[in-house]
C-alpha cells in the first residue's frame, strides 16, 4: 500500500472525509474517490452507480465500490442531481484503481448549490486528516 | 472412546504445557452459575453394533419403498437413484471437506459445483444458477424477496396451486417483514388464475409453480405475457424437476427467476430432508442474487480452475446488508444432483422423463376406467387430482394393509377438495403395481 | 524435528463434464417400458435439456478424480476456527443410509412414521438435556436458518406483549449470519464492541440497551475463544429492559455437560449439528441448525411439532402462537439421524470428555504458537485461539501467505481475516479428534512457515506449491464472472 506522501491528490479536486473527490467543472460536479481510497480497497471490480435523474443529499450514500472481499458505500460530497455517470465503469472497474481522477471518474452531479464544494476539503486539509 | 486420541500421558503433558492443573481447571473461570451441575439424562454410550442393531430396527419401522407401493408424491418423489451416486458422495473428500473457502485445495468442490451450476442453468433454461440453497420452499421465499429488491415494490402474488407447505414458508419469511403477499386462486382446471392481477398496486412478482402442486402444467408464456404490462417479475417454482425433461422449462417461457426443489435428481427422500434449493436467474440479476457462486478463472500460471466468487453478496461481508443470511446450504446434495444429471444426460432425461408421464398416464387412465373423476382437465405430470368413488377412505385403508400408499387425501391442504386425492405416478412404479392398485380398487 | 506430511500427489487432470462423453452413452439404468405412449400436446413439450451423455464408467472417473483435488478431514487436520471440523463417525453415515429412512416419505399416516417420530422426539430430548434448555425445534436447515427461527421467536415473544421492537445488539465479533438474520427479520442490528479481554462488558451493553431493543444476539463461547464470563450480568440487564437473550451455539464444543445455557439466562438457543455433533459439512452441506428456548419461548417453535397420543408419537400443527414454518417438511430429517447417532456413541461423558480435549487442544496450541504469533489477547481460551500476522509484517509477508504455504506441509489453513476485530486473524480450531502429536506437527509446520518467511518470503507469497491449481486470480472471476460452461 502507498505511503502517504506516495498518493497523488491533485490541486484542482476537493475531497470528502469518505474518501470522495469533487471536481467543478462548470456547473456541474464530477465525483470519484480518491487515490488515497482506491489503494485502501485494493483491486476494485464492481462500482454500484445510482441512475441518471435520481437525486441525494450531501453524505448520502448513492452507490457503492466492491473490491473482491469488501464493500464501500459511497457518499454524495455535494447535494444534487445525477446528470451523468460513468458506465465504461461496468466493464472496466480497474480504471478506478488506474485513473482515480481521470478515467476512474464515478458519477456527475447537477449541484442544488454550487459553493457547497468549497466546504470540502482542500488536498492539503485531506492530507492533514489521512495524518491524523 | 475411539475418536478420543488422548492417552493419559499425552493429556497430563498437555496440561502442563496449557498450565492447568487438570481438564477441570481449564474451565474454572466459567462463573459457577452458568455450570451444569447435573449431568445430561442421555442414555449410556453405546458400542457401534449396538446402535446400528437399535436404529436399523427403528429404520424398519418405515415403509421402504422396494416393500411399499407408493404413490404418493406432493413435493417428495420416489425415484431411481443409481448406486453411482451415494458412492461417490460417500468420498471422504467430498463428505467431510468445509465450504470450499481455500481454493487450492477445494479444486474438486469448486468444478463438482461449477458443473452443478451449469447443468442446472440449462436444466431450467437460465443464464445461471447458485451453488444450492437449503430446499424448494425457503429457495421459493428467497426468490420473492430478491424480487422486492431488484423491483423496489412491496407486494408479491403467489398462486394457491404452490405446494402448501412452501406457502406457509414464505408467509413465515415475510411474516416480520410487511411485505404483502397475495394469493392467486387457481380455476376450474387445476390452473392459476391471474385475471386479479391488474388490480394490485405495487407488485414485484408473481409466482407460479409448474407443474403445479395438482401436477397441473401452467402456462407460463402467458403469464410472462401479463407479468410484463405491470412490470413485475416472474417467479417459476418447481417441486419436480424430471418434468423439464419432457415439457418446457421455465426459462424458454420467459421467467425472471426459476426456485425449486430438487431432491428427484438423485437425492433420498429421507422423511422430507435434506432437499435441494435450486436457484436460477438471468445474468442481469447475478448481484442481487442469495446464496453462493463458483467462477470460473485462472491461476498464477495461467491454468484453469475455480473460485467462490461475487461473495460481497453474502453474509460474511455484506453483514447486515447482505442478499441473504445463508452460509451453509446443500454442496452434497448439489454433487448429487450433478451427478444425476450427468449420469442420465441429454437422451436419458427425456427418456425418463416420458416414461413418468406415461406410467402416471396410465394410471389416470385405469383410474377413470374404475370410476373415478377427474376435476381439473389440465396436462399434467406425475400426478394428478381424483375424486373417487364414495367409499374410497375404506379401499384406502384397506390398501395401506396390504402395503400401497394410494395418494395423499387433499382435505388437510385444501379443505375445499375434501374427498380429492393426489396420486402419483413415478418410473418406479411398474405396470403390474398399477393393475393390482386398480384391481384391489375395483374389488 | 518431527517428520512432516508433505502432500504429493497422484492429480490427474480432468476436464469439465461436457468436454467428456459421447452423444448415445448412457450412464443410467433406465427402467423397463411396460406402458404404452400416450399422446401429449405437442405445444407444450420441448427436446429436454443439453446435457453431456457419460457412461458410468465416465461419471465415476470424472468425480473420483475430481474427488482428489479435494482436502477433507479424512485427509488431514482441519483447524478451521468457528467450524468445529472434527472427525465424521461412519456408522453415522452407513445408518442414515438405511432404506427405511432414505426411503421414508414424509407425507404418510404417522403410524407408518414412527421410526423417524422416535429419532426426532428423543434427538429433541437430548439435545434439551445437553444444552439445559426447556424445548427444541429439529426443523431449521442450518445454522442461519436457526438464527431467523430465533429471531422471528424473540419477534413473536415481544409482539405477544403487545410491543415490536426494532433493534437488536451484535457484538463485533459475531459471524456475518448474525447481523444479516437479523436484518432478515427486520431488525436493525447494533454494534457492541468487545472489551480489551475480548469479551462483553456488561456496561458497555448497559449502555445501549432500551426498551426499543429486542434483546442481544451472544455467541458463546465468542469467536475469540473466549467464554462470555459476564454472561449472567449482560442477560440481566437485556431481561430487566424486556429484551431476550439469543445465544449463537456454534461454538458448542467447547461446553457439553459443562455450562447449563439456561442458566446462563439464555432465551434462545441454535446449535449446529455439522459442527457439534459431528454430522459433516459435506463441502459447505447441508447440515442442521435445531433451536431450543426456555419454557416461555416454546408456544412460538415452528410447526408442525412432535406431540404424544396414547404411546403414538404424532405431528400436529395445533399451535396458534407458531411462527410458523421454515422448511417444506420437517428439517434435514437424514442430517438428525447422523447426529442422534453420535449422541448415542457418546453419552454424557464422553461428550463432556470430548468438550475438555477441544478446549485443552486449543490451550495447548495457544501455548506453543504464541512463541511465533501475535497473540491479541493472551489468556486461557476454549475451543479457539486467535492469533495474527503482526510479527511477521516485517518479512512482508501476511497471513494469506503464512496459511497458502501451511498447504504445502499438509494442512488445512485456519479460518483467517476472521472475526474483523483482530487484524490479520489466524484462527485456530483443533477440535478434540486430534491428537497430540497431531498438534505437534502443525505446530512445528507453522514454526517452519515462519523461519522460511525471515530466509524466502517468495516461497509463502507463491504458496501453495504443490496443489492442483496455484492461487487464483480471484479479481478476474469478480470482474468478468464465468458463472457456468
Amino acid at each position: 500500500m502507498k505511503e502517504i506522501d506516495q498518493l497523488i491528490l491533485p490541486d484542482d479536486v476537493r475531497f470528502s472525509k469518505d474518501h470522495e473527490w469533487a471536481k467543478n467543472e462548470g456547473n456541474n460536479v464530477k465525483v470519484g474517490i480518491s487515490d488515497y481510497a482506491q489503494d485502501q480497497l485494493g483491486d476494485i471490480v464492481f462500482v454500484e452507480m445510482p441512475q441518471i435523474g435520481d437525486t441525494f443529499k450531501k453524505d448520502e450514500e448513492f452507490g457503492s465500490i466492491e473490491s473482491v472481499k469488501a464493500v464501500s458505500e459511497i457518499y454524495m460530497p455535494v447535494s444534487g442531481e445525477i446528470v451523468s455517470i460513468n458506465t465504461e465503469l461496468e466493464d472496466h472497474p480497474e480504471q478506478v484503481n488506474q485513473s482515480p481522477y481521470d478515467k476512474g471518474w464515478i458519477i456527475e452531479i447537477k449541484p442544488d448549490d454550487l459553493s457547497e464544494i468549497d466546504t470540502l476539503m482542500t488536498n492539503k486539509d485531506y492530507i492533514a486528516m489521512l495524518k491524523g | 472412546m475411539r475418536f478420543l486420541p488422548h492417552t493419559k500421558e499425552d493429556i497430563a503433558s498437555m496440561l502442563d504445557v496449557a498450565g492447568a492443573k487438570n481438564l477441570e481447571t481449564l474451565f474454572s473461570k466459567i462463573p459457577k452459575n452458568c455450570r451444569m451441575t447435573k449431568k445430561p439424562r442421555l442414555p449410556d454410550p453405546l458400542t457401534e453394533w449396538e446402535i446400528y442393531d437399535y436404529i436399523v430396527n427403528l429404520s424398519k419401522e418405515l415403509p421402504a419403498a422396494h416393500e411399499y407401493k407408493m404413490f404418493i408424491g406432493a413435493g417428495s418423489y420416489h425415484h431411481n437413484i443409481p448406486s453411482t451416486i451415494p458412492f461417490l458422495l460417500s468420498r471422504s473428500e467430498f463428505y467431510t471437506a468445509y465450504t470450499p473457502y481455500q481454493p487450492e485445495i477445494s479444486q474438486g468442490a469448486l468444478q463438482a459445483v461449477y458443473e452443478y451450476q451449469t447443468l442446472t442453468a440449462k436444466l431450467l433454461g437460465m443464464d445461471i444458477a447458485n451453488a444450492s440453497l437449503y430446499d424448494g420452499a425457503s429457495a421459493l421465499a428467497e426468490a420473492l424477496l430478491m424480487a422486492i429488491r431488484i423491483k423496489k415494490k412491496t407486494t408479491v402474488a403467489v398462486s394457491a396451486a404452490i405446494h402448501p407447505n412452501y406457502r406457509r414458508v414464505i408467509q413465515t419469511y415475510f411474516q416480520p417483514s410487511g411485505y404483502t403477499i397475495i394469493e392467486l386462486p387457481y380455476l376450474k382446471n387445476g390452473c392459476t388464475d391471474i385475471s386479479a392481477i391488474d388490480k394490485i398496486d405495487d407488485l414485484a412478482a408473481i409466482a407460479i409453480q409448474s407443474p403445479n402442486f395438482f401436477g397441473c402444467i401452467e402456462d407460463l408464456s402467458y403469464i410472462k405475457k401479463q407479468s410484463q404490462k405491470i412490470e413485475s417479475l416472474l417467479i417459476a417454482s418447481f417441486a419436480e424437476p424430471i418434468s423439464f425433461g419432457l415439457y418446457k422449462n421455465p426459462g424458454i417461457q420467459g421467467a425472471d427467476i426459476v426456485c425449486g426443489e430438487g431432491q428427484s435428481l438423485g437425492i433420498p427422500q429421507s422423511f422430507g430432508g435434506p432437499g435441494l434449493g435450486m436457484f436460477a436467474t438471468k445474468m442481469d440479476y447475478v448481484r442481487r442474487m442469495p446464496g453462493r457462486l463458483v467462477g470460473k478463472t485462472v491461476d498464477m500460471d495461467g491454468r484453469e480452475g475455480f473460485v467462490l466468487t461475487l461473495a460481497t453478496r453474502e453474509q460474511h461481508i455484506r453483514r447486515e446488508k447482505a442478499t441473504s443470511n445463508i452460509c451453509t446450504n446443500s454442496s452434497l446434495n448439489a454433487l448429487a444432483a450433478a451427478m444425476y444429471m450427468a449420469s442420465l444426460g441429454s437422451t436419458g432425461m427425456r427418456e425418463l422423463s416420458r416414461l413418468n408421464y406415461d406410467k402416471t398416464e396410465y394410471l389416470k387412465q385405469s383410474l377413470v376406467n374404475v370410476g373415478f373423476k377427474l376435476p381439473f382437465d389440465s396436462p399434467t405430470f406425475n400426478e394428478f387430482v381424483v375424486k373417487p368413488p364414495k367409499g374410497f377412505h375404506k379401499t384406502y385403508n384397506r390398501l395401506l394393509k396390504k402395503k400401497f400408499i394410494a395418494g395423499l387425501p387433499l382435505k388437510r391442504f385444501y379443505p375445499e377438495l375434501a374427498g380429492h386425492y393426489m396420486m402419483c405416478a413415478t418410473e418406479t412404479v411398474s405396470r403390474d403395481d398399477i393393475d393390482a392398485l386398480v384391481q384391489e380398487v375395483r374389488s | 524435528m518431527t517428520v512432516l506430511p508433505n502432500s504429493s500427489g497422484l492429480v490427474m487432470d480432468e476436464p469439465l463434464l461436457w468436454e467428456k462423453g459421447k452423444k448415445g452413452r448412457n450412464g443410467f439404468s433406465l427402467p423397463r417400458r411396460d406402458v404404452d405412449k400416450f399422446p401429449v400436446d405437442k405445444k407444450l413439450i420441448s427436446k429436454g435439456p443439453d446435457f453431456p451423455d457419460l457412461s458410468e464408467v465416465d461419471v465415476i472417473r470424472h468425480y473420483t478424480r475430481l474427488s482428489q483435488w479435494n482436502f477433507g478431514i479424512d485427509t488431514g487436520m482441519y483447524p478451521l476456527g468457528s467450524c468445529t471440523m472434527k472427525y465424521n463417525p461412519k456408522l453415522n453415515h452407513i445408518l442414515s443410509g438405511f432404506s427405511g429412512f432414505t426411503h421414508a416419505h414424509p407425507l404418510l399416516p404417522d403410524h407408518l412414521s414412527q421410526g423417524a417420530l422416535k429419532i426426532m422426539a428423543l434427538l429433541e430430548t437430548f439435545l434439551s438435556e445437553i444444552t439445559g434448555m426447556d424445548a427444541v425445534t429439529l426443523q431449521p436447515a442450518a445454522g442461519a436458518q436457526g438464527e431467523l427461527a430465533g429471531m422471528l421467536l424473540i419477534d413473536a415473544f415481544h409482539k405477544s406483549k403487545g410491543s415490536h421492537r426494532s433493534k437488536i445488539i451484535v457484538p463485533d465479533t459475531a459471524h456475518g449470519t448474525n447481523p444479516a438474520s437479523a436484518a432478515l427479520c427486520g431488525f436493525q442490528a447494533v454494534p457492541v464492541a468487545s472489551n480489551e479481554n475480548g469479551i462483553l462488558s456488561s456496561k458497555a451493553v448497559a449502555d445501549i440497551m432500551d426498551e426499543d431493543t429486542a434483546g442481544i444476539m451472544v455467541t458463546n463461547p465468542n469467536t475469540l475463544g473466549f467464554f462470555e464470563d459476564n454472561i449472567l450480568e449482560i442477560a440481566d440487564i437485556v431481561h430487566t429492559k424486556g429484551g431476550q437473550v439469543y445465544c449463537d451455539g456454534a461454538n458448542m464444543n467447547a461446553i457439553m455437560g459443562i455450562v447449563d445455557m439456561k442458566k446462563c439466562g439464555i432465551d434462545v438457543l441454535h446449535l449446529n449439528l455439522h459442527k457439534t455433533f459431528s454430522t459433516p459439512h459435506g463441502g459447505g452441506g447441508p447440515g442442521a441448525g435445531p433451536v431450543c428456548v426456555k419454557k416461555h419461548l416454546e408456544p412460538f417453535l415452528p410447526i408442525p411439532r412432535i406431540i404424544e397420543k396414547k404411546g403414538t408419537l404424532m405431528l400436529s400443527d395445533n399451535f396458534p402462537k407458531t411462527i410458523g414454518k421454515l422448511h417444506g417438511f420437517y428439517g434435514n430429517f437424514n442430517v438428525m439421524v447422523k447426529a442422534f447417532s453420535y449422541i448415542l456413541t457418546m453419552g454424557a461423558k464422553d461428550l463432556k470428555k470430548a468438550s475438555q480435549l477441544a478446549v485443552l487442544n486449543a490451550n495447548y496450541i495457544k501455548e506453543k504458537l504464541k512463541e511465533i504469533f501475535y497473540l491479541p489477547y493472551d489468556r486461557p481460551c476454549m475451543h479457539e485461539c486467535v492469533f495474527s500476522d503482526k510479527h511477521q509484517k516485517e518479512y512482508n509477508v501476511n497471513t494469506l501467505d503464512i496459511v497458502k504455504r501451511l498447504i504445502d506441509y499438509g494442512f488445512h489453513p485456519p479460518t483467517i481475516y476472521f472475526p474483523l476485530v483482530v487484524e490479520g486473524a489466524i484462527m485456530i480450531e483443533p477440535t478434540e479428534t486430534e491428537s497430540k502429536e497431531d498438534i505437534d506437527r502443525l505446530v512445528d509446520a507453522f514454526k517452519a512457515v515462519v523461519e522460511e518467511a525471515k530466509i524466502d518470503p517468495d516461497l509463502l507469497r507463491n504458496a501453495p506449491h504443490n496443489c492442483k491449481v496455484k492461487r487464483l486470480d480471484e479479481v478476474t472471476a469478480a470482474r468478468h464472472p464465468c458463472l457456468s460452461g
